[in-house]
This record gives C-alpha cells, sequence and structure tokens, in this order.
C-alpha cells in the first residue's frame, strides 16, 4: 500500500471516517434489530460491554478469544494478498486441534520433558493446518475446485471427524459424550496466570503471528511477489512469479497459522480436544480479514473488538433472554457497511483503492 | 422393501428436493446474467425463520410464502447494489451476508423456536394422480413441489428457447457484445440478481412451511444446504434441467443414506450427516478437473482407445461457468 505512513494525512481521515461511519451504520441497524425483537438496546449494550471489560475475568477471557482471532485473521491475510478465498480456515483450526490432541495423546506417557511435548504439539498442529489448506489449495490447483467450496466442504469433514473421533476412537474411558475427549493432565498444558484462563505463552503466539505477517507482506519480496499474483494473475505470471506455486505457499502459511490456533485451544485453553474447538474463530478471522481491507496494521486492534463483542454477548441469553448471535449479527453489519460505505467512496469520490478479495 | 413403498420413497425424494430445486434454479438465473449471489446459505435460512414466524403469527401461509420470496428478493438487492452499483468484490458482500443473514435469523428466531406452525397440505391433482406410477410419483403433492416442476421447465425454455433468456445468456457471456446490441446489461443484471434471490427464498418457507415444518434454531438441519445450491448450480452447468437433475440426484443420495442406515453398521451417524459435503467436492472435482491442463497431457500419453473413452467421459461431465461470471460491466 503505498501510503505515507506516520502522518494524518487526509486520506487517513477519511479512512477513519470511513470505519467510524461504518461502525455507526451498523450500531443502528442493531439498534433496530433489537427494538424489533423487543429487547432494551442500550441494556444489551450495556451487558455485552460490562461481560467484555466489567471484570479482570472477563477482559481475561477476551484475551483468551483475541489469540486464535489474530491467528485466524492474520492467516487469511496472506491468502487474501494472494487473491484467494480461504473459507477453508475454520476446518484448518479444527484439523490443527486434532493433529494436536493426536500428538499428545501419543506422547503424554512419554518419558519426555512437557515443553518439548507441547513444543511437539503445536507444530502437529501448525502441519495438521498447513495440510489440511494444502488439500484445499491441491483440489483448486489441480482440480479446478474453487477454494470456497472446496474450503468449506473440508470444514464439515473437519468437524464430522472431530465428532467422530470424540464419540468413537478417542471416546473417554465408559462413554463419549459432548463434552470432548480425556482431559490431558496439568503439565501438558500452557501454564496460564493463576485464577484465569489466559496463557501468557499463546498470547505471545497471536501476537507474534501478527508481526511476522505483517512484515511478511509489506517489507520482504515475497510479500510483494504474493500481492502481484494476487492483484493481477496472469501479469505476475508473465512477469515471472511462479503464481500457483506461490497459491499454494499462502494456503499453507495460511494454514499454518490457522492450525496454530487450533493447537493453542487444545493446549492452552480447554486441555483436549472437543466438539466445538473452533467456535466459529475461522470464519471471524475471514470478516476481520474483510473489515480491515487488507491491511495488517489493523489485525490486533479489529480482533480485540471482535473477542470483546463475542465474550460480552455470552451472558446475554441468562440476564435478558436473548440470543448470543446478537454479537455475530453486529459484527456481520460492520463489516456489510464497510464494504457498502467503502464501494460508495471509490464510486462518489473517485478515488480508487484496494478491492476486497478478487472477484 | 415392496414396489409401492419405493415408489411413495421417490415421490418423498421429489418432495424434498423440491426447495433445493427452486433456489438453484433462481441462482442460476442470477449467476446466467454473471452474478454470484453467495448468500443462499444465509438467504435460505433467514427466509426459513422470517416466513414461519409470519405464518404463526398471521395464521397465513400465503404472507408466509411472500415474506420468504421477499426476504430472499432484498437480500439479493443488497448483493446487486454492492457489487453492480457500487462495484465491490460479489463474493466478498455475498459472503458476509451469508454468516449474517444466518446469525439474524437465530437471533430473531429465537422466540418462534420449538412452535407449532401451519404446515403446506397435500393436494392430489384429481384425475391424474390415479395413473399407475406416475400418479403417485408427480401428482400427490403440496402446490409448491408442483410449482418447482413447472419451474424446471419454464426457467429451460425461457434461458433457451426465448428472445429474452438468449439476451439474459449474451448478457452473463460477453456483456459488451450485449450492450452493443442494445441490451440493459446492469438493469438485466439487477433484474435476474433479484428475481433469483425470490426464489432462493421461496426456498426457505418450503422448508419451514413444509419439507421440514417449523424453525428450530441451530438444530433446523438447514445450514449447509445453501452451499450445496451452488454447488449444484455448477454440477448443473447453469441448465435447469441439468440443475434440477443435480438436485434430485441429491435428494436420491439423502433418501438413500435414511433409508439404508440400519444395514450400514459401523458408519457413525455423525459422519452420514457431513456425507454431501466431500461428495460436493467430489462432484465439483469431476465437471471441473476436464478443464485441467495437466490432465490433457496425461491424456494425451494414454493409449489411443483409453484416451478416447476417458476424453469423452470427461468432456460429458465437464462444465465451463458463463465467462462474465463474477466480471462487473462498465457501459462507458
Amino acid at each position: 500500500m503505498p501510503e505515507r505512513r506516520g502522518r494524518f494525512t487526509r486520506e487517513k481521515w477519511i479512512d477513519i471516517g470511513i470505519q467510524v461511519g461504518a461502525l455507526a451504520l451498523a450500531m443502528v441497524f442493531t439498534t433496530i434489530i433489537l427494538l424489533a425483537a423487543g429487547a432494551p438496546p442500550l441494556a444489551a449494550y450495556r451487558e455485552i460491554l460490562q461481560g467484555a471489560f466489567g471484570s479482570v475475568t472477563g477482559f481475561s477471557n477476551v484475551l483468551v478469544a483475541w489469540v486464535p482471532l489474530l491467528l485466524a485473521a492474520s492467516g487469511v491475510l496472506v491468502t487474501f494478498a494472494a487473491g484467494l478465498w480461504n473459507i477453508g480456515v475454520e476446518g484448518q483450526i479444527v484439523f490443527g486441534a486434532v493433529l494436536t490432541t493426536w500428538a499428545l495423546r501419543l506422547l503424554q506417557d512419554a518419558s519426555l520433558s512437557p515443553a518439548l511435548i507441547i513444543l511437539v504439539a503445536l507444530l502437529a498442529g501448525m502441519v495438521g493446518g498447513a495440510l489440511w489448506a494444502g488439500l484445499a489449495g491441491v483440489l483448486k490447483t489441480f482440480g479446478g475446485v474453487n477454494e470456497i467450496f472446496g474450503g468449506l466442504g473440508l470444514n464439515y469433514v473437519a468437524a464430522a471427524l472431530t465428532l467422530w473421533l470424540i464419540f468413537g476412537p478417542w471416546k473417554r474411558p465408559g462413554i463419549g459424550s459432548m463434552s470432548g475427549t480425556e482431559p490431558f493432565p496439568d503439565r501438558l498444558a500452557l501454564p496460564t496466570i493463576a485464577g484465569l484462563r489466559l496463557s501468557p505463552w499463546s498470547l505471545g503466539l497471536g501476537i507474534l503471528a501478527v508481526i511476522v505477517v505483517y512484515i511478511l507482506l509489506e517489507r520482504t519480496y515475497f510479500g510483494l511477489k504474493l500481492k502481484a499474483t494476487g492483484a493481477n494473475t496472469k501479469a505476475a505470471f508473465l512477469l515471472g512469479v511462479p503464481t500457483w506455486q506461490y497459491g499454494m505457499l499462502a494456503f499453507l502459511v495460511c494454514g499454518a497459522l490457522a492450525g496454530l490456533a487450533g493447537a493453542v485451544q487444545v493446549t492452552a485453553v480447554y486441555h483436549r480436544l472437543i466438539p466445538s474447538i473452533s467456535s466459529g474463530y475461522g470464519y471471524l478471522g475471514l470478516m476481520i480479514g474483510m473489515l480491515i481491507l487488507y491491511r495488517a496494521i489493523w489485525v490486533a486492534p479489529v480482533a480485540l473488538f471482535f473477542a470483546a463483542l463475542n465474550i460480552g454477548s455470552i451472558q446475554l441469553p441468562i440476564v435478558l433472554k436473548l440470543d448470543s448471535t446478537l454479537s455475530g449479527v453486529l459484527q456481520g453489519a460492520l463489516v456489510l457497511f464497510v464494504i457498502l460505505v467503502e464501494g460508495a467512496r471509490q464510486r462518489y469520490l473517485h478515488r480508487s483503492r484496494v478491492r476486497i478479495g478478487s472477484s | 422393501m415392496d414396489g409401492p413403498t419405493i415408489l411413495v420413497g421417490l415421490a418423498g425424494v421429489l418432495a424434498t428436493a423440491a426447495p433445493i430445486v427452486v433456489a438453484a434454479i433462481g441462482e442460476t438465473f442470477a449467476e446466467r446474467s454473471g452474478v454470484i449471489n453467495l448468500s443462499v446459505n444465509g438467504s435460505i435460512l433467514l427466509s426459513a425463520m422470517g416466513s414461519f414466524a409470519v405464518a404463526v403469527t398471521t395464521g397465513s401461509l400465503v404472507l408466509g410464502f411472500i415474506t420468504g420470496a421477499a426476504i430472499g428478493a432484498a437480500v439479493a438487492l443488497i448483493v446487486a447494489f454492492g457489487s453492480i452499483t457500487l462495484r465491490q468484490s460479489q463474493v466478498a458482500i455475498g459472503f458476509v451476508l451469508t454468516l449474517f443473514c444466518r446469525d439474524l435469523s437465530y437471533f430473531l428466531g429465537n422466540p418462534f423456536m420449538g412452535e407449532k406452525g401451519p404446515r403446506l397440505a397435500v393436494h392430489p391433482i384429481p384425475g391424474l394422480e390415479k395413473i399407475p406410477i406416475l400418479g403417485t410419483l408427480l401428482f400427490e403433492h403440496d402446490v409448491m413441489t408442483y410449482f418447482s416442476f413447472a419451474l424446471i421447465v419454464v426457467a429451460w425454455w425461457w434461458i433457451f428457447r426465448t428472445r429474452p433468456g438468449l439476451t439474459l445468456r449474451a448478457v452473463g457471456e460477453r456483456p459488451a457484445a450485449a450492450f452493443a446490441r442494445g441490451a440493459q446489461v446492469n438493469a438485466l443484471r439487477y433484474i435476474y440478481t433479484i428475481l433469483g434471490g425470490a426464489l432462493v427464498g421461496l426456498a426457505g418457507p418450503m422448508y419451514s412451511l413444509s419439507v421440514k415444518a417449523g424453525w428450530k434454531g441451530t438444530i433446523s438441519g438447514l445450514d449447509g444446504l445453501g452451499w450445496i445450491v451452488l454447488a449444484i448450480v455448477i454440477f448443473g452447468a447453469w441448465n435447469p434441467v441439468r440443475v434440477a437433475l443435480g438436485a434430485y440426484l441429491f435428494g436420491l443420495l439423502q433418501w438413500l443414506s435414511v433409508v439404508l442406515q440400519p444395514n450400514i453398521q459401523g458408519i457413525p451417524s455423525q459422519v452420514l450427516q457431513v456425507a454431501p459435503f466431500p461428495l460436493m467436492i467430489l462432484t465439483l472435482l469431476l465437471v471441473n478437473i476436464g478443464n485441467a491442463e495437466w490432465v490433457e497431457r496425461v491424456l494425451a500419453s494414454l493409449p489411443e482407445q483409453w484416451r478416447k473413452r476417458v476424453a469423452r467421459i470427461l468432456r460429458s461431465l465437464r462444465v465451463v461457468q458463463p465467462r462474465s461470471l463474477g466480471v462487473p460491466f462498465e457501459p462507458d
């Protein structure tokens, strides 16, 4: 992005105006929806804020949800840069979690240091995610199956595989249940802050991923060629970029990051494999990628906002008898309005900027 | 199983596949004009919920179905406005809408969960229902299933046998040429996208007021069907007859999996439930792989008689999408 950095140019103000305007529109829309549902909007928003920031536990849970969002969102930025719609990111998180669980099961009785076992488990997760993404990539590159359908189908397959493992080969002694596999011993968990579910290690991994992806996309030749592939595959190919190989690499990098998110869910949050191990973080990661219009620099704050919405709305069904999908409504409205407002700017202010994804 | 049971089962397949037929033909219209409406999955959920809520509240099935079509059309209008007028990525808008509509349907549908609602009655067609075999198969359905039969014929006739249909195809293939010959490319794209969206929207009440009557939130069993619809459009090569065939094939396989489940011990139900999705991938692989470059090379190295046979199979399966699908058109 050839923007001048560091100074608040007119362009940046318009940018911020768009985000704020879209946020305002999304809030107005969500308020209308709340009124239509007969719910008090202010109480609902207060409840979300309270749930996310009202207590140390609440905010630490926001950070717990922030980590997989950071990983998934920075991953999809790599595939977006290559012009690919990696909708399979959800399944890549899940398959990463599956391989992490598998590695832990294999190694939990081995006489190795716990740190080494956890490291291997995290790597297994990354490999799992990359494999699942690679499958979508191969289907696209060699089979002509659009990555949207390939990835989506693989999401369902990964979810079914998880259920099958939990109720079949990996079921708890006795009878399998929706509560997941037998929890791993504490020594095989990433250490958490006392009394909270938050692990500084996973937080570090999430932040590291954002930084690595930012540098990769904005500061390296690889990132430049990747973006050239995404912007104009034919031109990039004619200029000597091996385009399909770059596409595959983008899939693998994104898959590895998504798989790491799954690994973190297993090793730091749940300590076992559960049916909803990802609970939609992949789809949210895609939404974040669209919302920030490609720019890696915005991943962290927007992902934090999304995480706060998710955690804040958990109590809604109990306190206000509202479905917790309210957070999804607000997030969806936000992304939709950002796309529409951005489109209106391009159209009516005659200024062009990157389009979100290739069409 | 005896003959009559199988016959009733097959009639059931035609009825349960009806929403998919209608939605997939709706999407076919939109995509023929060059617009991918990726919101199908969310659209169906939202219109299923909305039409059920309206039908429960007012007691009117007709109002329910009108609501469903209106919701689908409204969502399609957003896709059309965002992609045609504002020239944003169709995939981005459709994808956000599909997630957004899904969450909206679960949020707004919460109070209606598990309520008892009206259900479309079966209307055998007098006289015709008496025909052996065909009577049971085709003429003992509800009105929307008859509508789905008629839609297949009308859509095929419209797209391939009329002048407006010719223009529609031209708009999706070579919009510049169509424009030069006087076609209002973007206006037509709006019309067909919204019309297609209304048909997709009808699929919602066809589930919630007929095939899978009721609204059960996340366990309604509708989530995911929209993606199958989109895949069937590709499998059907944007031809209403072949699209309908794909929908029936899908319905048949689902029925078989239910009927045969007691006989196939050892396959857990979770696996059968998602079986459509790997199947979807395989199908798309089959119809697209003929376009891949490496396949040509492999074919060329095969012995003569083999090459011909494989090439013929691949060619008969192969689909080529409308050339301007997803490409914005600027008149100036």
